[in-house]
């Protein structure tokens, strides 16, 4: 085009726009005043045949070869840069086994050794405050200074009203009659099971020592030395140790002939002696006695020490479970403390004050507890954690003071005889940790339930109320 | 004579030292396997192996994929051409790469040649060996612990095989992403020589 036309000098009144295509001018001058922008090529600056054949050149390059200089060089620049697809990296198609579902890291207790342990607290367990069962006991002897009742290993509760000496078989809930003292105006005054369960050693208050055999009902021994009632009865295996209201104890080897079976005297007491328990690995001796005094000794029947501290008779002693040498006893009416001893050093480690008369005391099994039984006046079973001896529960029932106390071999009930001549039974120490089967031979069965009904069968004497 | 040179044994081949090595990892996998508790601690029993108590697997299953896999990895040992074996510990709920362990290999090319083996005491090696499993049992002390449920997988790098069995598939590198790596010693045979490396999942702690 030739010949152009500029817009005259005077400014257009906008009805139309003329542009110049005009050759002269240069591209990126063309910003006209109405800014307009636009790219106008030069074909005169352009060069088409090398950009004919460098477009065309594209479509070729890709099937032919690069030059072999060149690919050299690209494979020696990969390798330097390490990217090397000449590499491959392969995997067995068939895995591994995995490990087993719900399998956990045993390595986690390794990394868990440094953390605080996460200290589980117990909530504390339902104590029942009532009784399980009742079964009456007439002709109890409502005398403090006795220890009439006892459970065996095999699950027979023996229990002396007045002449007789009865069992109780838990796991049937038959009763029969042991013994009976021949004479009248006699009365059994103690017994106590050896660690077989089948041998029952009794006392009477003829001042013999009786052994009987409790399968075949048949008296084997039958041990004099004593003047007076015999108290108080333990064993230590095959020896057996009497207490007696002559002031003595007299220690028996049963496996001797009679004449030789008292192996040793003790004469620490001035008045009956009321409590005696070995030490439950047999190293030791507790006796307490009507005197005040709670005297320890060793297996060779000397005496380590004599202690007073309680103000009034001791009757109840119970050695630990789990610390062989923790020793608790407990005073009567004057005296209504429970004492822990260290009976090595022979120190009191703490007390309590219950506040009544302490009948008779029984460590839980289970657990860190003690059961301590009272008279006047709620005569009720006291549950005391120990070390802390905070009163974890309270159990009353008897219309009369708590007597006597025995554990059941499996340590999950307890029975105590009471003044008001009934035996109660009470489960105040918890389920026993392993004894899961064991509920047929315990005494829980309900109430109603078939061990009720063979126990309301003549007992001579003692029959289910409940 | 023949007997003393049995004894000694201190020629290696390359068939020699590839029985090493895969004898090596054989052991080294199995000291992992126990030591991150992948699988339970019971499944083991102890072996008395490089003059130290080793823990192997009694179960089947694994053995008989562990030997699979080493049996291969011994043949592309002989003749060279493979360059690292790596055990991958995967989180069989995430699918999450939790722990790498490598093994770097430099093969001796002058031997896979055909040129003359070198001369290294087996004993040397083994105490070698021994010191490179004693460092994994201890690498529990630093190794974060393994929470969940993992799986465990071998890749094998090689250089570029054509002829692969049929067995074997093609896998990605299964990196970890913000690795922590950790080098442990190296042994060689002189054929061989095998550096042991662990990258693992850092804990975001931090």
């Amino acid at each position: 085009m030739s010949g152009s036309k500029t817009p005259g000098a005077g400014s257009p009144s906008g009805k139309s726009v003329k542009l110049s295509f005009g050759t002269n001018k240069t591209p990126g001058n063309g910003k006209s005043k109405e800014k307009l922008d636009r790219f106008i090529p030069t074909r005169s600056a352009m060069d088409f045949d090398s950009a004919n054949y460098t477009l065309s050149k594209e479509n070729r390059a890709g099937s032919e070869g690069q030059s072999p200089p060149k690919e050299d060089y690209q494979k020696a620049l990969a390798a330097s840069l390490s990217v090397n697809d000449s590499s491959r990296i392969l995997a067995f198609k068939q895995k591994a086994p995995a490990a087993p579902e719900g399998y956990e890291n045993s390595l986690k207790a390794l990394y868990n050794q440094n953390l605080a342990p996460t200290v589980a607290k117990k909530q504390f367990r339902h104590v029942p405050t009532t009784q399980e069962r009742i079964l009456d006991a007439p002709e109890l002897m409502d005398d403090y200074y006795l220890n009439l009742l006892d459970w065996g290993s095999q699950n027979l509760i023996a229990v002396a009203l007045g002449k007789s000496v009865y069992l109780w078989n838990a796991t049937s809930g038959t009763v029969e009659e042991l013994c009976t003292v021949p004479n009248e105006g006699d009365y059994i005054s103690s017994l106590r099971w050896g660690s077989d369960g089948n041998y029952l050693a009794v006392g009477t208050s003829d001042a013999k020592v009786q052994i009987w055999d409790a399968s075949r009902q048949k008296q084997v021994r039958e041990l004099c030395g004593h003047t007076n009632r015999v108290s108080c009865v333990s064993w230590n295996g095959s020896i057996l140790s009497s207490g007696s209201r002559d002031s003595t104890i007299a220690n028996w080897d049963v496996r001797k002939r009679r004449d030789e079976a008292c192996v040793a005297r003790l004469t620490v007491h001035e008045q009956e002696v009321c409590g005696i328990a070995w030490s439950l690995c047999g190293q030791q001796l507790a006796s307490g006695g009507n005197d005040n005094m709670l005297a320890i000794h060793d297996a060779s029947f000397r005496l380590v020490n004599k202690v007073q501290a309680h103000t009034a008779a001791v009757k109840a002693l119970a050695w630990c479970p789990y610390q062989s040498n923790l020793l608790a006893t407990g005073g009567g009416t004057a005296d209504r403390h429970v004492r822990f001893w260290n009976t090595h050093t022979c120190a009191m480690l703490s007390q309590i004050d219950t506040g009544s008369q302490v009948c008779a005391l029984q460590w839980n099994p289970h657990e860190r507890e003690l059961l301590s039984s009272h008279g006047y006046s709620k005569n009720q079973l006291c549950l005391w954690k120990y070390p802390s001896l905070v009163k974890v529960a309270e159990m009353t029932g008897h219309q009369g003071r708590v007597l006597h106390m025995a554990t059941s071999p499996d340590g999950g009930s307890v029975v105590t005889a009471g003044a008001d001549e009934t035996l109660r039974f009470w489960k105040p120490f918890g389920e026993a940790p392993a004894a899961k089967d064991a509920d047929g031979k315990l005494l829980g069965a309900a109430p109603g339930g078939p061990l009720a009904a063979g126990s309301a069968a003549g007992f001579g004497g003692l029959r289910s109320i409940r | 004579m023949q007997c003393q040179a049995q004894l000694q044994r201190s020629t290696i081949t390359l068939k020699g030292s590839a029985q090493i090595v895969t004898q090596y990892f054989e052991y080294a996998v199995q000291s992992i396997l126990y030591q991150r508790g992948v699988y339970p601690s019971e499944d083991f029993k102890q072996k008395k192996e490089y003059g130290i108590m080793l823990w192997v697997s009694n179960d089947d299953g694994l053995n008989k994929y562990l030997s699979t896999v080493l049996s291969q990895t011994k043949e592309w040992l002989e003749s060279g051409k493979l360059r690292q074996l790596v055990l991958v510990i995967t989180d069989v709920t995430t699918s999450e790469v939790l722990e790498r362990w490598t093994f770097d290999i430099e093969t001796n090319k002058e031997v896979v040649a055909g040129g003359k083996p070198p001369e290294k005491a087996e004993s040397e090696i083994k105490s070698e060996i021994a010191g490179i499993l004693r460092q994994i049992c201890a690498s529990v002390s630093f190794l974060p612990l393994l929470d969940t449920r993992c799986s465990i997988d071998i890749l094998v790098y090689t250089d570029n095989i054509e002829e692969v069995p049929a067995e074997w598939e093609d896998s990605d590198a299964r990196n970890i992403k913000n690795a922590e790596v950790v080098s442990l010693r190296a042994f060689s045979t002189k054929v061989h020589n095998v550096k042991t490396m662990v990258a693992y999942k850092a804990e975001d702690m931090l």
